[in-house]
Parts: C-alpha cells; sequence; structure tokens
C-alpha cells in the first residue's frame, strides 16, 4: 500500500513542478507586457470558426497574457445552446442564429451582437479521373442532392445526356454541421432537406479520402480543404444563374461564386461586452480577422465591411 | 490412419490456429504502431511537450493537453479506486445471496457495457448542471469514474474470490472480526488483482473522448490547470481535434500525440504487471 502512496505523490510532485514552471515563464513575459487585464473568456461553437479563433486567441497571449480564453468545439448548434444559457460569452457560429434560438436566449435575458468576421466558400469537389465534369449547374445540383433523389438519381447518366452511365457515389458532411444546413438551404431550398443515402461524415479529412479514392465519387465541403488537398481532387465550377463560376479566394471575396459562399460570425454576449477583457479581445479578433483568415484558409471580407461590424460593436457596447 | 495420429492432426492444427489468432491482433497493431511511427516520431521533441497549441502544426504541442491527461488520471483514480473497492468488498464479502443482490450484480455487468456517451451525457446533466461544476476537471473525473466503476468492481470481486476461503476460515477461527479478517488477509491476499484491475481500468479512461466532449472539455486551452475547478483539455481531445484539419502538419502532430498517449498506456500496463507480479510473490501460505 505504501509504494502506491509514493507513487501518487511522485506524480502530483511531478505535475506541480511543471505547473510552477509555466508560472514563472508567464510571469516573467508579463513585465514586458500589458498586465492590468486579466478575467477569462469562454468561447464554443463551430467548428468552421474554430480555426481563425484559435489563431486570434493564440495572438491574444502575446497581448494579454493573464486572460484566460479557452475555445471548444461544440458545433454552431452546440454552441448555441451554451450561449442561450449564459455559459459562454463569445459563441462560433458558421450560420446566422435560429429563430428557436433566439428564443432561448431571450428567455434567459440574453441579448447579443452578432459580428461577421470572414466568407466559407463550400466546394464541389469530383475525382481528378473524372473527366466528363467540369461544372454543374444549381439545378443540376438540386437534382443529385434533393431528398427526392434518393434511390432515383443513382447513376452519372441521370443527370447529364453524356455523361458515363455508371453509378455516382456522394459524400458529404453530417446533418449536424452548420456547412450540411448552408448546402440545403442554398442547393434544395429547405434547410436540412436532402437525400439520406450518401456517405456522411463530421471530419471533412474523410470526405477528402473518399472522393479522392473514387472516380465516381462526388462531394461537397469547405474550400479550405480543398486547397490543401489540391493534387487529389478536382474543383468543380457552379453555374448560379450567370455562368459558371470557380470558387477562388477572389472570386468568394467579391461574392460572384455564388449560391454556396456564406458568411461566418461570432455572436457576443451583452453582460461579457461589459469586461473589458471581452472588448479588447473581440477588437482585436476584428482587426486581426483579415490576416488570420488567409492564413487558415478562408476568406477575409472587404476592408469596408471590418470597418462596418467593428463600428457595429462600438455601437452595442456604447448602448448600456 | 490410427487414433492417435489423427489425435496428433487435430492437436497440431489447433496448435497453428491458436498461432493465428495471436498473430492476427499481433500484426494489425504492427501495422498501426508503425504508420504512426514512421509518419509522428520525428516531430517529437521537447518543444512539442512543452508548447500550447497553435494553429502553426511546426509551433504547436501538447503541454496542456498532457497536463490536462495528467490531472484526469489522478482525480480519476481517487475517486474511482475507493469507491470500486469499496463496493466490490461489499458485493463480495457482506451481501446474502438474496433477490437483491443477483439484481445489483445484473445490472453492474450491465453498466459496464453502457456506450461511453451515455455516461457523458449523464455527467452533463448531474455533474455539469445539477451540481453546478461546470466543464471542470472535477466534472470529467467524476463521469470517467462513472465509467470504470463497473469494471473495478468486477475486478475487485474477482480477486476476492481467488482468495481461498480455508484462509478466511482460519482468520475466523482464530477469533478475528470479518474487518479484520478482510483488512489483514482478504484484501492483501487479493490486492494484486485488485490493482491490476483498477490500473487497466484507469487506462481505459485515458483514452476516452466522447464523454469528456459531451460533459465540456474544450479544444484550446492555452493553460495548465492549477485546480480541479479548471476547465481542461486531454490528449485524446487535442488528438481528435488535429486529425480534422485540413493541414497535413496536423496529421504529423496527431501521429506524435498518439505515440505519447500510447507510451502512457504502455506504462500504465507494465505498471499494473509489475505489481501484480509483486504482490503475488509475497503471498506465503
Amino acid at each position: 500500500m505504501k509504494t502506491i502512496i509514493k507513487i501518487i505523490l511522485g506524480v502530483s510532485v511531478i505535475f506541480t513542478l511543471a505547473s510552477c514552471r509555466r508560472n514563472t515563464e508567464k510571469s516573467a513575459e508579463n513585465t514586458l507586457k500589458d498586465k492590468e487585464l486579466r478575467g477569462s473568456i469562454k468561447i464554443d461553437g463551430s467548428s468552421t470558426v474554430y480555426p481563425i479563433t484559435e489563431a486570434i486567441a493564440e495572438e491574444f497571449r502575446a497581448v494579454a497574457p493573464e486572460v484566460k480564453v479557452t475555445v471548444g468545439v461544440s458545433g454552431t448548434g452546440g454552441g448555441f445552446k451554451k450561449f442561450s444559457r449564459g455559459e459562454t460569452a463569445i459563441s462560433d457560429a458558421s450560420r446566422p442564429i435560429k429563430d428557436k434560438e433566439k428564443i432561448a436566449c431571450e428567455e434567459n435575458g440574453i441579448s447579443y451582437v452578432q459580428l461577421e468576421v470572414a466568407y466559407d466558400g463550400l466546394a464541389v469537389l469530383v475525382n481528378p479521373a473524372n473527366d466528363w465534369l467540369d461544372h454543374l449547374s444549381v439545378e443540376e445540383l438540386k437534382k443529385i442532392w434533393e431528398p427526392a433523389a434518393q434511390g432515383v438519381i443513382m447513376r452519372w447518366s441521370q443527370i447529364r445526356d453524356g455523361f458515363p452511365d455508371e453509378e455516382i457515389h456522394l459524400f458529404g458532411p453530417g446533418v449536424a454541421s452548420g456547412t450540411y444546413d448552408y448546402f440545403t438551404k442554398a442547393i434544395c431550398g429547405e434547410e436540412g432537406a436532402s437525400r439520406g443515402d450518401y456517405t456522411a461524415s463530421e471530419d471533412d479529412n474523410v470526405l477528402v479520402q473518399g472522393i479522392s479514392t473514387d472516380k465516381y465519387g462526388l462531394g461537397f465541403f469547405g474550400l479550405a480543404y480543398f486547397e490543401e488537398n489540391k493534387d487529389k481532387l478536382k474543383l468543380v465550377g457552379v453555374d448560379g444563374g450567370e455562368g459558371v463560376v470557380i470558387p477562388t479566394q477572389a472570386t468568394v471575396a467579391d461574392g460572384t461564386y455564388q449560391p454556396l459562399s456564406r458568411p461566418i460570425f461570432i455572436y457576443v454576449k451583452d453582460k461579457a461586452a461589459e469586461r473589458e477583457e471581452v472588448v479588447t479581445f473581440v477588437t482585436f479578433y476584428l482587426e486581426l480577422v483579415p490576416e488570420i483568415a488567409q492564413e487558415v484558409g478562408y476568406i477575409a471580407l472587404p476592408a469596408a465591411e471590418y470597418a462596418k461590424q467593428a463600428e457595429k460593436f462600438q455601437a452595442f457596447i456604447s448602448k448600456k | 490412419m490410427t487414433n492417435a495420429q489423427k489425435n496428433r492432426i487435430i492437436d497440431k492444427s489447433f496448435q497453428a490456429f491458436g498461432v493465428v489468432c495471436t498473430f492476427f491482433g499481433l500484426a494489425i497493431l504492427a501495422v498501426l504502431i508503425y504508420n504512426i511511427f514512421e509518419e509522428g516520431l520525428s516531430r517529437i521533441n521537447w518543444d512539442f511537450i512543452t508548447n500550447l497549441p497553435s494553429r502553426r502544426p511546426q509551433k504547436a504541442g501538447i503541454y496542456t493537453a498532457v497536463m490536462g491527461t495528467i490531472w484526469i488520471l489522478v482525480m480519476t483514480t481517487l475517486i474511482a479506486f475507493p469507491l470500486g473497492v469499496g463496493a466490490g468488498i461489499y458485493l463480495e464479502e457482506y451481501t446474502k445471496k438474496t433477490k437483491l443482490a443477483s439484481l445489483l450484480e445484473i445490472n453492474i455487468a450491465n453498466l459496464a457495457g453502457v456506450p461511453s456517451i451515455i455516461y457523458g451525457l449523464l455527467g452533463l446533466e448531474i455533474f455539469v448542471r445539477i451540481f453546478g461544476l461546470g466543464g471542470s476537471l472535477l466534472a470529467g473525473s467524476l463521469t470517467l469514474s462513472l465509467l470504470i466503476l463497473p469494471i473495478i468492481i468486477v475486478a475487485t470481486r474477482e480477486a476476492l474470490k481467488a482468495v481461498p476461503s480455508s484462509i478466511k476460515d482460519a482468520s475466523m477461527a482464530l477469533g478475528a472480526s470479518k474487518w479484520q479478517t478482510i483488512w489483514n488477509q482478504t484484501l492483501p491476499a487479493s490486492i494484486g488483482g485488485v490493482l491490476t484491475g483498477v490500473i487497466l481500468a484507469i487506462s481505459r479512461a485515458i483514452g476516452e473522448t466522447a464523454p469528456l466532449i459531451v460533459v465540456g472539455a474544450l479544444a484550446y486551452v492555452p493553460f495548465a490547470p492549477s485546480s480541479p475547478m479548471d476547465e481542461f483539455t486531454v490528449m485524446p481531445i487535442q488528438i481528435f481535434n488535429w486529425v480534422s484539419r485540413p493541414q497535413h502538419g496536423f496529421a504529423v502532430n496527431a501521429s506524435a500525440a498518439i505515440i505519447v498517449l500510447l507510451l502512457i498506456t504502455f506504462m500504465m500496463n507494465g505498471i499494473a504487471v509489475y505489481f501484480r507480479n509483486k504482490w503475488q510473490k509475497k503471498i506465503k501460505w
């Protein structure tokens, strides 16, 4: 029995020492930087927005090392659930807040401001060995993905004359993701309405894997995942009614890639915005995000748009 | 062909079958380890262990995740060990064979098979919301303790059962009370088996992701926890997060983190084997 106690003691000593080491390091940094700001900021929500918020939080440590910023990835819906309970200060979201979620916030006396932080393009992709397809119209996409297509549209030849008479294999994000919500709304006209017989995964790397190894595959996900896997996938242009547009940084940013580009948001709670560290963080966020968004694979808004978001935030805090 | 020859052939082929069975699992493990080591081994260095999470794969480290895992490990042990062993002793030594006892038994066996995410949902409702612990280390450890309690109880009971009843009878015959018998005879004789069970259960707990995500473990935590009420992240969550990122550098990081996690698990199992051998040798009847 004594040996166990010794081991437990040993382990606890090790990690107490380790955490001390961190603390002394931190306080050394402090003398150089803004040590006025303290407190903690809890952020949760969309995994799409997560890479941006994580990067901002990382940079924020250099500015205000004593503010503890934590970021979770409960998904847009899960994030709003916590937000409406008052558990988080900021919520990451890859779609605007839904009416149901608004009501939940109101019931708990939480008001908030919605800030656009970047654009995300949804890319439609096929295998590089696919030589019969370089673009699809929105109608064709709808024909493939709408609920009525389930068990009916099963072969490429059914989509357009001249396509091979081969089975089509579909890949897409799972129904819990904001990406799925957005795609179904833009293509099928109703959020959450799609066929169910496709390979769904919350992990976009699984979709990349699926499409890149299947000549007759087709799927959709965030543009960032295409940019990292350019050699394994072929990008499909989308015709939204005004000609075929290939999604690129430029076409997403100027809004010509429609309807598959969307803004992504952060939501800031009123109570939290009364705290100085939160105000500093959000201001810092809006200043830094144009640069960061690019770096982690998203597309920055036009500069004027960021100015507008900053004004909106200022108006929100001075209202009280 | 004589009967003896026939039997020998059956004997040989069953042995061959046994060898195939054994190496099937090992081969899969070898492939897995080879893949991971090939990709991740070169990434492991001191910076990787001591750096905070980062958007740049080269700069990102697992410091807070390792700290979170160690905290969870220690706290889960402190909670689950006394509860599990206590319950095991009660069920094995004190209960009479009543209907209620067998009902308890069936339920505990069933609990061991409940998917871990269910425990996460239970933990979220009870510890996080009703007890108001929030997404803290304490809430996470309590949830994981619930998850591994059935394993510990079952292991404890098996170990106690293995103690010959002659030992207990002799102790009782010499006038020892039930408590004295358990504390001085039964428990020391079975401690090797009990500890093996506990350590294997805890090895399982440190690999769990789903229940902790539900309870509220986070993806980005830039500070090591300093009290049981702090927010935290653990290694499986960090690995999960990295695997789903688009940049290849994060996949390398994930492999490196898997190696570290594997090392921790192997160490735990090593400790379990060591204790089992050590305590078994001590027993002299």
